[in-house]
Order: C-alpha cells, then sequence, then structure tokens
C-alpha cells in the first residue's frame, strides 16, 4: 500500500533500489546518481511529512506496513509469555496479554493486534476487540497489581467490534468496567498509542499514569469519516472533519489528553520499524524507571486528577484522597 | 462512538395535537390529559416516552427538598468546533434558549421518600443527552458531593453517547465520570443507574453501566454501536427487540426492569440495604 501524497518519495524511492541493483555488475558505477537521489528522497520526505494534514496523518496512522503490536513484542522484550482468556467466554485475538521482560524490567504487556496477512486480519477481527478481549485484559491488569509489576498498553484499533453477540455479551459494560477499575489499580500504568486510538475501543485499556502518542499515530472519539456523515451529511468531507476533531499527536499534546510525543523516524514509522520500536522502548522504560518510586496510594490519586482535570470547567475543588 | 441515529426518526407527534396525544409505539390516539397523568406512558402499549430531567426531578425527590450543584457549568467548547454550517458555540446558544438548560445534566441533592440522595438527571433535549465536558464534570462533581456525604448515587441516563463537537475531551468524560464512580465503589458509597431511552455509546460504555445496580425503564433502547452500525457492519438483520431493556436483562446487564411509576418506590426499597452500617 502507498499513501498518495507519498508518490514522488516512492517513485524515488524504488529507483534508488533499482540503481543499487545495478551497481553490483562491475562495469558500472552509479554512486553518486544514488548519493544525489538519495539527498533528494531525504528532502523530500522533510517536505512532505513536515506538511501533513490531519487527515493524512489519519493514512500515515492507518498504514498497514506500520509496527503492529507482534513488532513490539518482538523488538522490544526478551521474554514474552502469552496469557490467554478472559475466564468467563473466550480468548480476545485482537487483545493480547502477557509477562514480558523488557531490558531486564518485568511487565505486563497488553496490546491490540491488526494482523497483517489476511488470515491474521481475520483472526484478529483487524484490531477490533470484543467484551472478552477488554475482560482479559482487566484481569490480567488485577494480576499485574497483585503481582506489583507496571502494565504497559500499546493501542492500535479502529473501535472496540459493533456486532452482535459483543452487543449481547455486553460490550458497553466491558468498557465501563475497565474505566471504573482503571482508575484504582494500585501499580503503574504506561499507554502508548501506536496507530489508531479508536475512541471508547481504544480508551478500554487507555486509562493509564503517562499516555504517549506515537507523532503519526491518530486518537478520536470518532472516525473522521463517521463525523463527516453525520455533521456533514457527507463521508466524503473526512479531511474536513479530521482537521476540527483534532487528532493529531502535536494537538492532543496541547490539549492535555497526552503527556508526551513519540517521534517517528522521518518518513514514518512504516519506513523504519526498528527505529520506532527502539524509540518506545525508550520512552516506556524512562516513565517506568520515574513511576517506580511514586507511592501506590499517590499514584491512583495523581491518575485520578490527570483525567479530572480534563475538559474541566473552572477550578472547583473535588475531594483529595 | 455512535451517534444514536433513529431517535431523531422518532420525533414526537405529540406537540401536533392539543387534544389527544399520539403514541409514538403503536400510534394509539390518548387524550392528552391522560397521557401526562400517566407519566407520558401509553395505557395502550406501555411505551415510555422521553420525558424532561425537571419532570423526572418531580417524579423522584420529594417535593421541596431538592438543592441544585453546579448549575452554572455550561458549555465551554474546548475545540472550538465548526463543521460545515455552524459553530458548536451558536449551536450551543442555541440550545440553551430553547432549552432553558446550561448542560444535558441536572445534578443536586434532595430526599427520595426521606432518605438523603444526591441525583444526576440527563436530559435527552440537550445535544441528544451527549457527554459534552461539562456532562462530564456535573456528574463527578456530584458523585464527589455523594462521597463526600457519604449519600447514595442516583443517575439517570438518556443519551446518544459522546458529543462528537467536543472530540477527545468528550471522550475523556467517561474515564473521568468512571474514575468517580470508582472512589464511590472504593468507600462504600451506593450508586445506582437508572437506563432510560435511549442510552448509548459514551454513556453507556462509562457509569450508566457500572451501577452496583442497573434498572431500565420498559422498552427502553440501551447499546453500545447504534443499530443501524451494527446491521452495516454484519451485514445482518437484527432481531426486533434487539438493546432493549428486556433484551439486556435476559443477557444479563439489567438487575432490573421497572416501570416509570413505580422506580421511585423501587429505588427507595433498594436503598434500604445498601445503607447497613
Ligand atoms: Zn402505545
Amino acid at each position: 500500500m502507498s499513501l498518495d501524497f507519498e508518490d514522488q518519495i516512492v517513485e524515488l524511492e524504488n529507483r534508488i533500489e533499482e540503481l543499487i541493483k545495478l551497481n553490483a555488475a562491475p562495469d558500472v558505477q552509479f554512486d553518486t546518481e544514488i548519493a544525489e537521489l538519495k539527498k533528494k528522497v531525504q528532502q523530500l520526505i522533510k517536505e512532505t511529512y513536515g506538511n501533513l494534514s490531519p487527515w493524512q496523518v489519519v493514512h500515515v496512522a492507518r498504514h498497514q506496513d506500520r509496527p503492529h503490536f507482534e513488532d513490539y513484542i518482538e523488538g522490544m522484550s526478551s521474554e514474552f509469555i502469552e496469557l490467554h482468556g478472559d475466564r468467563c467466554y473466550g480468548d480476545d485475538r485482537a487483545m493480547i496479554c502477557g509477562f514480558a521482560t523488557i531490558d531486564g524490567q518485568k511487565v505486563m504487556l497488553i496490546g491490540m493486534s491488526k494482523g497483517r496477512t489476511t488470515n491474521e486480519k481475520i483472526a484478529n477481527n483487524f484490531g477490533m476487540a470484543n467484551p472478552e478481549g477488554y475482560r482479559k485484559a482487566l484481569r490480567l491488569m488485577r494480576l499485574a497489581e497483585r503481582y506489583n509489576i507496571p502494565i504497559v498498553c500499546l493501542i492500535d484499533t479502529p473501535a472496540a467490534y459493533p456486532g452482535k453477540e459483543a452487543e449481547e455479551r455486553g460490550q458497553a459494560e466491558a468498557i465501563a468496567r475497565n474505566l471504573t477499575e482503571m482508575a484504582s489499580i494500585e501499580t503503574p500504568i504506561i499507554v502508548v498509542i501506536t496507530g489508531e486510538g479508536g475512541s471508547g475501543g481504544a480508551l478500554g485499556i487507555a486509562v493509564g499514569d503517562i499516555v504517549m502518542m506515537l507523532s503519526f499515530a491518530i486518537y478520536s472519539v470518532i472516525p473522521p469519516e463517521g463525523c463527516a456523515a453525520i455533521l456533514w451529511r457527507d463521508s466524503e468531507k473526512a479531511p474536513d472533519a479530521a482537521k476540527a476533531l483534532k487528532i493529531t499527536a502535536k494537538e492532543l499534546l496541547e490539549l492535555g489528553v497526552i503527556d508526551e510525543i513519540i517521534n517517528e523516524p522521518p518518513g514514518g514509522a512504516h519506513r523504519n520499524k526498528e527505529t520506532t520500536i527502539l524509540a518506545v522502548k525508550e520512552a516506556i522504560l524512562r516513565h517506568l524507571k520515574t513511576l517506580e518510586h511514586v507511592g501506590r496510594k499517590k499514584l491512583v490519586n495523581k491518575r485520578f486528577e490527570k483525567f479530572v482535570k480534563l475538559g474541566k470547567f473552572d477550578d472547583r475543588k473535588y475531594s483529595s484522597h | 462512538m455512535a451517534w444514536f441515529s433513529k431517535t431523531k426518526q422518532r420525533k414526537s407527534s405529540i406537540d401536533k395535537d392539543e387534544l389527544w396525544a399520539v403514541c409514538d409505539s403503536c400510534k394509539a390516539h390518548v387524550y392528552r390529559e391522560e397521557w401526562e397523568k400517566n407519566l407520558k406512558v401509553c395505557p395502550k402499549c406501555g411505551y415510555h416516552e422521553r420525558i424532561t430531567c425537571q419532570q423526572r426531578l418531580q417524579l423522584t425527590i420529594d417535593e421541596g427538598t431538592f438543592e441544585e450543584l453546579d448549575s452554572d457549568i455550561e458549555i465551554s467548547d474546548p475545540l472550538k468546533f465548526s463543521d460545515a454550517k455552524s459553530s458548536y458555540a451558536d449551536k450551543a446558544a442555541d440550545t440553551k434558549a430553547k432549552t432553558g438548560l446550561n448542560e444535558a445534566v441536572l445534578t443536586g441533592f434532595g430526599t427520595l421518600n426521606g432518605i438523603s440522595v444526591v441525583i444526576a438527571i440527563m436530559d435527552f433535549r440537550f445535544f441528544g443527552g451527549s457527554l459534552g465536558s461539562g456532562t462530564g464534570d456535573k456528574i463527578l462533581l456530584a458523585s464527589d458531593y455523594a462521597l463526600r456525604h457519604k449519600q447514595p448515587y442516583i443517575v439517570f441516563s438518556a443519551s446518544g453517547g459522546a458529543r462528537m463537537q467536543e472530540g477527545i475531551i468528550s471522550l475523556m468524560q467517561m474515564a473521568k465520570t468512571c474514575a468517580g464512580i470508582s472512589r464511590l465503589n472504593k468507600a462504600g458509597v451506593p450508586y445506582i443507574s437508572v437506563l432510560t431511552n435511549p442510552t448509548f455509546g459514551g454513556v453507556s460504555a462509562s457509569y450508566a453501566m457500572v451501577g452496583d445496580i442497573n434498572i431500565a425503564e420498559p422498552g427502553a433502547l440501551i447499546g453500545f454501536a447504534g443499530r443501524r452500525v451494527i446491521e452495516q457492519t454484519i451485514k445482518q438483520k437484527l432481531p426486533e427487540n434487539f438493546q432493549t431493556s428486556e433484551y439486556l436483562l435476559e443477557h444479563g446487564f439489567i438487575d432490573a426492569i421497572v416501570e416509570r411509576k413505580k422506580i421511585k418506590s423501587f429505588l427507595h426499597s433498594v436503598l434500604q440495604y445498601s445503607m447497613r452500617k
């Protein structure tokens, strides 16, 4: 998949690759051309990615070559022990959970997985969790609390699954329960939105002490297409809705919804998975180190304050605990 | 988070005729006086028409005991949002003028058959009862009042879900209101959720679904995603009674379905069990 605003970049990248191949032959020399093209492509990437519209960012956030949860597990942790099931109904493949060791640090790693191949996508329901996914995540967050290990949640989902059985098994209740319980979990919770942060489906595992976003990820109450269809009465107006909804990392940092932006390499995470994963790992470890020293009661109180101040009308007081 | 679209088509035809009310559900013609006396519940089919927050307050809290909290909290337009036709600020001013409300929820305290309670009542007339930052703030502040005074908290929900015009800030109200409920749970302060028609999206997926006890009015539509969104996703027709209170009760998400006129006494009975010292 390539993005329309990247056509020129991709064309140059392909040309470079061709030249590199040709260069392997003994009787030709394209070193100068290659160097020049590389410079050109870097310049072009810098210009293009420095000026993406919110709607273009949506496309980057949804790019299927971005690192997926499986890539993060592999790239960040020396060990991952997957733990299955919600103990009530089943095991949701859109929500993957398990013990992980990141640079010697033991954590409960929870992530949403869209899948890459067609078979994976179907198995993972395109990253749209069912109630049992949220319940599995909550079960294991409570376990992490009991074992006194921090929780790390990586988010990439279009939405919680809007299906018949999802409703029958209480999609709303499952998300609501997570929001309520996560407010009181006495162990650090670090959240990174790595791709799409799709509304309640994302928030269901995103009540964290630290919430971070990759620079071309999005986080939104509704997909821009859906918002455009309702408020503009025309889903073609999605670019306008994307702008109005303020869904990019920079805007969300300004609104205080997120605490930090993790910069993607030039040209986006899909151009350089390894660098992206390392940046995410570094940010997680850095915050784990700080949160480790915060008392558990204080941690929960600070988490409360963090969410309570979002959209607060004025400075009238809440009771502190 | 799906906006509940069907309710728009269901716009009440009741105002049209002064003498007769027409039931939205069975289309029966009922004398207006009888309709009002029956608390806007159809005597023929039992359909519960939506009522305003003031009407609900009157039905629930003992006369002369109510004191409102945070009545000055209103829309603050955190995104400075505009769509193709109008700005959110203009729409908000319109809605305020039309409804006389500042936000989609009325909060306060009073007594219910003599028991001191804190109450929040959503009003669907105000942006479809959607969860704006002012709505979330008021619901949290009222839960905080309940926490401080150790008084039971009762929330009546009626909402299409998140308020799109407040974008991500609306989404954050879900976490915020639930954080308030979490504190009540921890302190052992009772929290009862009453779900009325309709309760969807960001409201059902936050405080409305996590009552110690969830009760619903008969026939209320309650769900996460709207029917149309689900039908488009799964490309199947859904059962007629999908997402009704009765359907939710059958699937285990509602403790009891209670008729409008019996809700007050039901709440009173239930509270007797929750306040053992
Ligand atoms: Zn009727």
